[in-house]
């Protein structure tokens, strides 16, 4: 009888749509930001399809050519299209991009939740690794991670990602400590609930808004990163389809002579980096109940 | 009347149009287009990370003429007093040593100090490596009966011996300290060069002072020199432009001589030559499966040279299809001779079929390996995306693990590989000895292949001890048709031509077809 009245309750929360439309309405630039980041995530996903050349093949009847109907962003110095890397490298930067956020980000969920949860000596450990780890900035760690590992993408994400993992964790345990003082998860502990039941299902979901904005935010950041050890010759190799590997392939040396093979990489980079910021800022104002009614 | 005056005229101009008057004094600044020297020993490296860094130090016994460095056969003294007639039947030459000649810490350099580093570099003691001590292989003693005499006992006589002694790899180091450690010299320089050491910083540069005992008189004109490591193309061209540098002098692919050009005009000049460098993709036999010929013929099959080369030309410093021996060299194949090899058969089509039925053939279809290459913009980084997207046409999946020089060697000297982008570049154009780099692992250390092939040795034997030229190109075609065909030891990818600007107040220094030779600086000066 009661599961009646509570199914008679009008549901007044709003739709997946509602929400996204009044997150369009009132985040215009997020907004931008979000179909930057949509427009980079279907190139990636659909390079196959949309890219019009083979991005490694050579040719060598169309070397450096500049932007015309047949190239239209142009070819670098080995006759490749310059449009289909750019589209493929969209792959790439999200593969690293989004691998490296979800990882680096889960993982220090976990850790900087652990560390409030458990508190005492296991936080002073874990808070004190955070800070050795934290004291290289993230390139500085990134190249020292990948000239341990060696280059390519695999290695570049592992070489992202565990500089990420403190940055988060250190956030979150934030967060999570004054979850750990509520009511509820007394309660928990008081039904006998083990340690990582509490963690993972009462006490990370209640720092997940703060948690998706670092997310977001590593995003951009790995893509930088990625873009900028391939850049030195750490990341990604060629033949590879990416960004910061364009660059490094021709950025300086055709710059006079070719300079779309530095112009087209590079502006991906900073639209899709500008893209998830907008959003990632747009997204904390959203979740952020002090600003959410303003 | 007017013309013995107009002759008169001609007589003293001639001379002061065709050698200006060296200045002395000045920096050398120059680029050195790697990351390090693997380590400051000639006699162990084979790199000119090494030859540009320390060269300047050293003395050798003999060399190619610093003023006809494009000769294969002008050699003259460095060390020695007089260059020696064959003996015995050509079995033994006698080297007069400089008397007064003295090392950078001030002791007298004598025939011992000569004869126990050509010692080391042919008779390596164990544990020891020295790169080329396979092509001396026709030496059977070097002594110093006295304090002024070295004295070379061949096995055989070869025409090939005086060129492999002009080596310009073949530093003359101190006995004493050979003697002490045969190590030393890979992480210390002191030699009897035309500059002494002055510093090196790991990844920086290394520099040098002028040496005011050097014994050729009037040497060297420099004041010192600054080596300036750099790795990365754009840099060391930025560097030129800016004056910051005067000269790198390895080379440079087409598209950075015509920007230098554009932006400096008449205060850039170049010298070009074809260059004893050929590329070779060396692959690791002892990994499966690349011990199947039918995979090693199959990765020669899909490139096709003869439609790469133009187009490579034009980026790198690349340009000459051929086989093992440099082109140009009476001993090159032809044409002809060269497209009935895999890897050089003009209808790719066909070539390519054939490829993908050797893989089925042999297990290998889609097959996918690492293709390791060193952070070299010219040509390394050209050449491993070329290939790789010519290998991808047959179905093969390549990824590529571009490492610094010092990695890279280590890791083709451990057999920590499976194909490796290399190369082959000799100093003196040599090509019966020259090819011995091609020889196996065991017989030559330039080798990484990592197999031993008795049959390929006794076809070089063979072609060494031929005295008749007509049957010893004979026999270098047999040679190279075992290596590149039969056995598909290795690939031969294309040859180099170095072009190397300089800006135009560098005097003294001239071009030769290795980028090994010639690079003491002794002889350069600047004009300002």
């Amino acid at each position: 009888m009661s599961a009646t009245v509570v199914d008679d309750l009008p549901d007044t929360r709003p739709s997946v749509w509602q929400a996204v439309w009044k997150f369009c309405r009132r985040q215009p630039l997020g907004t931008f930001g979000l179909v930057l980041v949509i427009i980079i995530a279907i190139a990636g996903a659909t390079a196959e399809l949309i890219a019009p050349y083979n991005p490694t093949a050579n040719d060598f009847a169309a070397m450096t050519e500049a932007p015309s109907w047949e190239h239209w962003l142009g070819t670098d110095q080995f006759g490749r299209d310059m449009l289909s890397r750019i589209v493929f490298g969209a792959r790439t930067a999200l593969i690293v991009g989004l691998t490296s956020a979800a990882v680096g980000g889960f993982a220090g969920l976990v850790v900087g939740v652990s560390s409030a949860y458990f508190g005492g000596m296991i936080d002073l450990i874990i808070q004190r690794l955070s800070d050795i780890v934290m004291a290289f900035p993230l390139i500085i760690m990134a190249l020292a991670v990948v000239s341990i590992f060696g280059p390519g993408v695999h290695n570049v994400i592992i070489a992202i990602t565990i500089p990420l993992i403190p940055r988060c964790s250190r956030v979150v345990r934030a967060s999570a400590l004054t979850v750990r003082s509520m009511p509820y998860i007394d309660a928990a502990r008081a039904c006998g609930f083990g340690a990582t039941r509490i963690i993972l299902r009462h006490m990370a979901p209640n720092v997940v808004a703060p948690f998706l904005i670092m997310v977001t935010s590593f995003v951009g950041q790995a893509i930088l990163a990625e873009a900028s050890l391939s850049y030195l010759g750490l990341g990604v190799q060629e033949p590879v389809p990416a960004w910061g590997l364009m660059l490094q392939g021709g950025a300086e040396e055709y710059a006079s002579t070719a300079p779309w093979i530095a112009i087209f990489p590079g502006l991906a980079i900073m639209l899709a980096v500008l893209g998830i910021n907008l959003f990632g800022d747009a997204l904390r104002d959203a979740l952020d109940p002090k600003l959410r009614e303003r | 009347m007017r013309h013995f005056l107009v002759a008169l005229l001609l007589a003293f101009a001639v001379p002061a149009v065709a050698a200006e008057a060296p200045k002395r004094g000045g920096i050398l600044t120059y680029m050195i287009p790697a990351d390090a020297p693997p380590s400051f020993d000639g006699h162990r490296e084979v790199t000119f990370a090494t030859v540009h860094s320390v060269a300047p130090f050293y003395s050798v016994l003999i060399r190619i003429n610093p003023e006809n460095p494009a000769s294969t056969d002008d050699f003259v003294c460095d060390l020695c007093t007089e260059m020696p007639k064959a003996a015995d039947n050509g079995l033994t030459y006698t080297f007069k040593i400089r008397t007064g000649v003295k090392w950078h810490d001030g002791t007298t350099l004598t025939a011992a100090d000569v004869a126990a580093s050509w010692n080391s570099i042919v008779f390596p003691a164990a544990g020891v490596l020295s790169a080329r001590a396979s092509i001396y292989t026709m030496v059977d003693s070097i002594t110093a009966p006295d304090a002024s005499t070295v004295v070379f006992k061949l096995k055989f006589p070869t025409g090939a011996f005086l060129p492999a002694l002009a080596d310009p790899y073949a530093f003359i180091y101190k006995a004493d300290i050979l003697a002490k450690d045969p190590h030393w010299y890979e992480k210390n320089i002191m030699g009897s060069g035309p500059f002494k050491f002055k510093a090196f910083e790991l990844g920086q540069s290394i520099s040098g002072d002028r040496n005011p005992d050097y014994y050729m008189p009037g040497l060297p004109y420099l004041d010192g020199f600054v080596g300036i490591y750099a790795p990365k193309e754009s840099t060391r061209i930025d560097a030129i432009r800016a004056d910051r540098a005067a000269i790198e002098f390895r080379g440079v692919p087409p598209s950075a001589l015509t920007q230098l050009q554009q932006s400096l005009g008449d205060k850039i000049e170049v010298q070009t030559s074809d260059w004893n460098c050929g590329d070779n993709i060396t692959i690791n036999h002892s990994k499966k499966p690349f011990d199947d010929v039918r995979v090693r013929r199959a990765l020669a099959l899909a490139i096709d040279q003869w439609h790469g080369a133009p187009g490579l030309a034009k980026v790198a410093t690349l340009r000459t299809v051929g086989g093992i021996v440099f082109p140009g060299s009476p001993l090159a194949a032809t044409r002809a001779e060269l497209e009935k090899i895999p890897g050089f058969w003009p209808d790719i089509e066909k070539s390519r079929a054939e490829a993908k039925r050797l893989l089925k053939e042999a297990g290998a279809e889609n097959l996918s390996f690492e293709l390791l290459s060193r952070n070299v913009d010219q040509p390394y980084k050209y050449i491993g995306a070329w290939a790789i997207d010519e290998w991808t046409k047959i179905g093969l999946h390549v990824t590529q693990k571009v490492v610094p020089t010092g990695p890279w060697f280590e890791a083709m000297r451990s057999g920590n590989f499976e194909v490796v982008s290399e190369s082959a570049c000799q100093s003196v154009v040599n090509p019966i000895l020259d090819v011995q780099k091609f020889l196996p692992s065991d017989v030559s250390p330039q080798n990484y292949n990592q197999y031993h092939d008795q049959t390929q040795v006794d076809l070089y034997n063979k072609m060494l001890h031929e005295p008749d030229p007509l049957k010893q190109r004979a026999e270098m075609r047999d040679f190279e048709t075992y290596t590149l065909d039969t056995q598909a030891h290795t690939l031969m990818i294309l040859w180099w031509y170095r072009i190397v600007p300089y800006r135009s107040y560098v005097k003294g220094w001239k071009i030769s077809p290795s980028h090994f030779i010639n690079q003491d600086l002794a002889t350069v000066w600047l004009d300002r």
